[in-house]
Order: structure tokens, then sequence, then C-alpha cells
């Protein structure tokens, strides 16, 4: 136990800890806003897609060696959320082979780009861990430029705001979107919103846990208060608290067992959902 | 002026027609009742009326001060919402997610419209429940608070009383009636089960190949009204 401590506290002194679990955290936070969402409407496959692309915009950025790549990762991603939302709603192109194009082809790009760059302007080990990194976000978090940890703390904030600020449209909008159309919500607008704060957290999410992950780390928390809450309310603010509970566990674990920090946060994620089932399978138990 | 006309309206998806030469009008405080066939249109008369499909031919005209965007709207039953966890005052209260514009909170009014919905709904012991777990006449009085707190004008109700037994189908037509009769809400009513669904109508617009508009007198007298009435005799199995 004592060993334990010693070396939490020997990594907590480093400067890189510091900055990252605090900005992991948020991260954990904003990714599971939307998780109702995605998980209930057509946005689902838009998020898978989506992953696969800031991988490929990943794959730019590292070989054009740019010194922080989140931004071009960033405006990639809600450029492309913002066309897959058009072709969702134009009927010539189905929205489901656009999303499969679109994701297949990024990750293919991503990859071949990767080999095709002289192994020089590849930052820090051989190409496969540099590929696996991004996949699996092995280190990432805890090896991200002071800049980019900053940027991703921010990012989170302002995807927290925007959400708080939009939470009753993006209710409406999720619920029923004829009925709100409607009625008179500009169910258009607020679509567009969506698909842009989807592209912030998938970007966000893919450096705490590496693209493949992203979903997990969005969709599992959703998942898991939905077996036992009931209110969209209880559901948003559950997810929300599990999800950062998951990261802190996660990034701890990590540290101390050397484990990949995404797919360690991503098992801690599996480990509550299994939890949650149980409880809500007894709790509907007892009711009957 | 009618609260609402259609004239030589078409309507139909991609191009293709599915009805043509709709005209009708409908003034304040009308009960329209829609009959006709499965896939006549009638699905598709109501989102074209509410703005969500746009007419391949024609026009719809609103009058009497309403705007488009102050219809009330029950929607034909999904599947989509099964699992969407959210309880009953969310549901009832995004019905004011319209009227708020732009501005991203509700206020205390729709707040207020809200609850005084449920009361007339009779459902305002269900307000923490979750919506999934209602019954099915249970959760259409939830989707009606809902439409009420959109409109104070006219309501569009797509078949409200499909899948509900016997006894609730009358205590949801009975709703529709009251809202009607005692607070002047012009209804306009899809239904399947004619006999029931057209006793309280002013009006019947029958869609399909001939296309019927008139009270419901003339509708009982007619021919369309004759075969159809006849039709839909024949549910129990021998043609
Ligand atoms: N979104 C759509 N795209 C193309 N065709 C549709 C769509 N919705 C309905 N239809 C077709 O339009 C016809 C009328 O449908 P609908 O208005 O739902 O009928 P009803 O409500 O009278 O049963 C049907 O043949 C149906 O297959
Ligand atoms: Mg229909």
């Amino acid at each position: 136990m004592a060993a334990m401590l010693d070396k939490l506290v020997r990594y907590f002194s480093l400067p890189g800890v510091q900055r990252a679990f605090p900005a992991g955290v948020l991260i954990a936070l904003c990714s599971s806003l939307l998780g109702v969402t995605l998980v209930l409407k057509r946005f689902s496959f838009i998020g898978d897609g989506l992953s696969h692309v800031a991988f490929g915009a990943m794959a730019i950025a590292t070989v054009l060696k740019l010194s922080n790549n989140i931004p071009l990762v960033l405006a990639i991603t809600i450029i492309c959320a913002i066309l897959l939302l058009r072709t969702g709603q134009n009927a010539r192109i189905k929205g489901d082979a656009a999303v499969a194009m679109i994701s297949v082809g990024a990750l293919a790009m991503g990859y071949l780009i990767m080999n095709l760059a002289p192994k020089s302007s590849i930052r820090t080990g051989t190409l496969a861990s540099d590929v696996c990194t991004t996949l699996f976000g092995s280190t990432s978090i805890l090896t991200l430029t002071r800049t980019d940890v900053i940027l991703c703390a921010v990012l989170s904030l302002v995807v927290v705001a925007a959400f708080v600020v939009f939470y009753n449209k993006i209710f409406s909008v999720t619920f029923d979107e004829s009925f709100a159309k409607a009625t008179g919500t500009r169910t258009g607008l607020y679509n567009l919103i969506i698909s842009v704060i989807v592209a912030v957290i998938i970007v966000l999410a893919m450096n705490l846990v590496g693209s493949l992950l992203i979903s997990a780390l969005i969709i599992f928390p959703a998942l898991s208060a939905m077996r036992v809450f009931k209110s969209f309310r209880s559901v948003t603010v559950c997810s929300a608290v599990l999800s950062v509970i998951c990261a802190v566990i996660g990034l701890l674990v990590s540290i101390l067992a050397g484990t990949p920090v995404g797919s360690t946060i991503v098992a801690a994620d599996i480990v509550a959902f299994a939890g949650f089932s149980a409880a809500g399978a007894i709790i509907r138990g007892i009711k009957k | 002026m009618a609260l609402l006309t259609c004239r030589d309206l078409s309507l139909g998806y991609d191009g293709r027609e599915i009805v043509s030469g709709l005209n009708f009008e409908i003034n304040s405080g009308d009960y329209l009742c829609i009959v006709g066939e499965n896939g006549s249109g009638k699905s598709t008369l109501m989102k074209t009326i509410l703005g969500l499909e746009t007419p391949l031919g024609g026009e719809i005209v609103f009058g009497d001060g309403l705007k488009q965007t102050e219809i009330g709207y029950l929607p034909q039953q999904t599947l989509v919402q099964r699992d969407f966890p959210a309880s009953v005052r969310e549901i009832v209260l995004s019905g004011c997610s319209g009227r708020a514009g732009l501005r991203p909170f509700y206020s205390r009014d729709d707040k207020r419209r809200a609850a005084e919905n449920m009361e007339r709904m009779d459902i305002s012991d269900l307000a923490s429940r979750c919506y999934r777990e209602l019954s099915g006449g249970q959760q259409q009085r939830v989707l009606l608070a809902r439409a009420l707190c959109a409109t104070g004008k006219m309501l569009l109700l797509d078949e409200p009383v499909s899948g509900l037994d016997p006894r609730v189908t009358a205590e949801m037509y009975n709703l529709i009636r009251s809202l009607n009769r005692d607070d002047g809400i012009t209804v306009i009513m899809i239904s399947h089960d004619v006999d029931e669904a057209i006793s309280y109508a002013t009006r019947v617009l029958h869609i399909g190949k001939d296309v019927f508009f008139g009270t419901r007198e003339e509708y009982l007298g007619s021919e369309a009204g004759f075969l159809y009435g006849k039709g839909s005799d024949s549910h129990g199995g021998d043609a």
C-alpha cells in the first residue's frame, strides 16, 4: 500500500500528470453528456464514422509535423460532421452508406498517409507504435503537449456550457423531431449544433482513449445510467458522474499498473455497466 | 375566413403522387374526421399541413391568424421512443419548446402551462413517472398534454386510439370531444374505425380512390361512406 502511494505521489509530482489528470476528467465528463442522444438517434452511426475521420485527420497532422494537432483535427472533423448531417437529410445517398464510405475511407487513407511519410517525420517511436497510440490511446493523454492539454480542458468546458444552454432543445429534438419541427422548434439549427458538439467530443475523446475506443467512452455511461434511471435529467446526471468516476479510476489504475490509459478507462466503464445492469434487474425484480 | 383551406392539393413523396385534388376548408371550432384505407395518404396529409412534407401541387392557406407552427400534433405511434428515458413532466414541457423560440430555458409561464395541461389530462399524479412504463392510454394522454402545450387553437391527431382497448378508446374520444366542445379547440383526427370516430365529427374527409368532403350526415348517405362503412364491418374475418 505504501509503495503504491509512493508511486502515485511520484507521478503526481510530474507536471505532465498534474495537467493531464484534470484534463482527462473533464473530457470524460463532456463525452458522456450526449450519450443518450447518440444511442437513441441516428447520430450513433455518425459518431462511429466521425471517430475514423478524426483518426485520418490525426494522421495528416502527424505527417505535417504540426506542433499541435488538435486545431487541424478539430476543423476536419467538424466539417465532416456537417457534411454527414447534410447527406443524412438528402435522400439521394442513404445516410448510412455515406457514413460507411467516409469512415472506412478515412481509416484507410490515414493508415496509408502514416506509411508513406518518411520515418523521420513521425515524432515518437516506430510507425506501428504511433498508429497504435492513435487507435488505442496507449499513453496519449499523459504525453500530450502542454498547449494540447490546455486546449482540451478549455474545449471540454465549452462543450459542457453548450450542453447546459441547449439541454431543453436537445431533449425536444432527440425525443421527437417531427413534433418539435411541426411546432416551430428550429430543428435544422439544433441538429447542426448537436453535430458540431459531437465532433468536438469525438476529438476530445480521441485524446483520452484513442480513436477506436471513442464510442465506448461516449456510450457506456449512458447505457449504464439508463438501466437504473428513468428520466432524461437523471440519466444525464448519472452518466456524467459515472463517466468521471470511471475516468479517475482508470487513470489511477493505469498509472499504478502501467496499463494503457484508454483501455483501462473503458474497462472501468464496462465493470460499471455490469454493476448497473445487475442493479437494474434487482430493482425491477423488487417492483414485481 | 376559414382557419385552414386546402386548394387542389396533391400529396406524395419524391414527385410520386399519392392523392390529388384535395379541396376542403375548416372553420374554427370544427371537428374533422379523416378516414380512408391504410396507405391512402392520411398521415401524409397531416404532415403536409404541419409543414413536415411539401405538397406536390396546390396550396394550404391558414386564416384567422393561425400560424402553421401553432398547431398541436399527436403523431401516429412509432417505436422510436420506446427506449427513451424521459419522465412525463419532461415530455409535456417539451411541448413548449417551439413557443420558447431561441430562448434556451423554459419560463415560469411554460411550466405553469405544462402543469395545467397535465391537470387537464388527469395525469398530474404521473408527472415523475417514466413514459415508457405507462399504459398505452396513459401514454396518449401524455402526448395530448404535450400537444396542448403547443396550441390553444388546433389539434391534429393521427390515429389517437390505435392499440387501445374499447374502454380506454371511449375515454379518449370523450376527452377529445370535450376539448373541441368545451375549450373550442378545432380538431382534425385521423381514424381507422369509422363508425365510432365519426359519431362526434362535424365534418368528414374520405381519402382514397374517390375523395369525399362534407358533413357527417352527407358522408353517411354517400356512396363512399356506404362502401367504406361496409368494408370496416368485415374486420371480423368473413369478407
Ligand atoms: N417517407 C416516405 N417516403 C416515401 N413514401 C412514403 C413515406 N411515408 C409514407 N409513404 C407512402 O405513402 C403512402 C401513404 O402513406 P400514409 O400517409 O402513411 O398512409 P395512411 O396514414 O393513410 O395509412 C403509402 O403508400 C406509404 O408507403
Ligand atoms: Mg397513417
